[in-house]
């Protein structure tokens, strides 16, 4: 694709949107997977939120 | 007005926040996807501009960019406000997640602005009052990260944040009004009164891009609310370990 004399400029403007935003994405998605499995690991020991015990407990 | 009041105060409840956030989040990342595809085809393939030629493409991530910038400030004031004053549970929240990605899009504003700037003012910066100000704007979202993580008292950080956030929603309306101050910027061409000066052809890529580009920052802020919920879910069962741990070793053995 000819993108003429300013070819460099308009390649390098989209790439930064596409590398900060899948930078983005990634950082979101990884987070909310550690976040769950620190909950998973924690619950796995018993541990629960007091709204989620029985009476018992 | 009411059926809005009914919505925040169901969605009061993290739980069921957690509910419908799950189910709406891959349609939204899904819609955001396609519009963006379609918003790239084209931007790739729409005509010349007839003064800017290929360059003014950039026009096409970087109006989006500078809207959702703003439009991301005025997310974190609401809910802001949402937290002083109705105390809405998830207010703080929202806030939170959403001044990360507001800064990330205020940065893609920048720094595309520059790389548009550079072939057709000549220039990658200039002190102009439209730059200046969405400067000012990027460090006042990196100033309220600082502060929130600056603070270990989670909840004197969220109204501290909350305060600064308020105080900060005036940097809108002088970047709005900044071109009207000696500026190299264009006055608005999109979001004016009256008719929009930009021809169709450059103006619906614009706008699919804009609308997809908000539908990503929509899913980007939704995930990281539910990751922000996650982690608070993640404190309050390590508090209860903690507790449980301090009781059972306050007992009387035997």
């Amino acid at each position: 694709m000819d993108l003429g004399p300013h070819a460099g400029f308009i390649w390098a403007a989209y790439g930064v949107v596409a590398v900060v935003l899948a930078a983005l994405v990634t950082w979101l998605v990884l987070d909310g997977r550690r976040q769950q499995q620190l909950i998973d690991e924690l619950e796995a020991r018993g541990i629960r939120r007091r709204s989620q015990r029985s009476p018992s407990q | 007005m009411i059926a809005m009041q009914t919505l925040t105060q169901r969605l009061a409840n993290p739980t069921r926040f957690m509910q419908l956030s799950g189910q709406l989040l891959p349609w939204i990342a899904g819609l955001a996807g396609v519009l963006l595809a379609i918003g790239l085809v084209m931007a790739f393939t729409a005509p010349l501009d007839y003064q800017q030629g290929h360059a003014a493409k950039i026009m096409f991530v970087h109006v989006p960019s500078a809207w959702l910038a703003m439009a991301g400030y005025a997310l974190v004031a609401a809910s802001s406000f949402g937290l002083l004053v109705f105390r809405h549970p998830l207010a703080d929240v929202s806030a939170k997640a959403a001044a990360p990605i507001g800064a990330a899009f205020t940065f893609l504003c920048l720094v595309t602005g520059s790389l548009w700037g550079k072939p057709m003012w000549g220039a990658f910066w200039v002190w102009d009052p439209r730059l200046t100000s969405v400067l000012i704007l990027f460090f006042l979202y990196l100033g309220l990260v600082a502060l929130r993580s600056s603070i270990e008292d989670e909840a004197l950080a969220a109204k501290l944040t909350a305060v600064l956030a308020l105080t900060g929603i005036v940097m809108l309306p002088v970047i709005k009004f900044s071109v009207e101050w000696n500026s190299l910027h264009q006055p608005a061409s999109v979001m004016r009164l009256g008719a929009p000066t930009i021809h169709p052809s450059l103006l619906w890529p614009l706008l699919v891009m804009a609308v997809g580009m908000s539908a990503l920052f929509a899913a980007l802020h939704l995930k990281a609310m539910r990751n922000e919920i996650l982690r608070r879910r993640v404190k309050a069962l390590r508090t209860v370990e903690v507790e449980d741990a301090a009781g059972l070793a306050g007992q009387p053995a035997g």
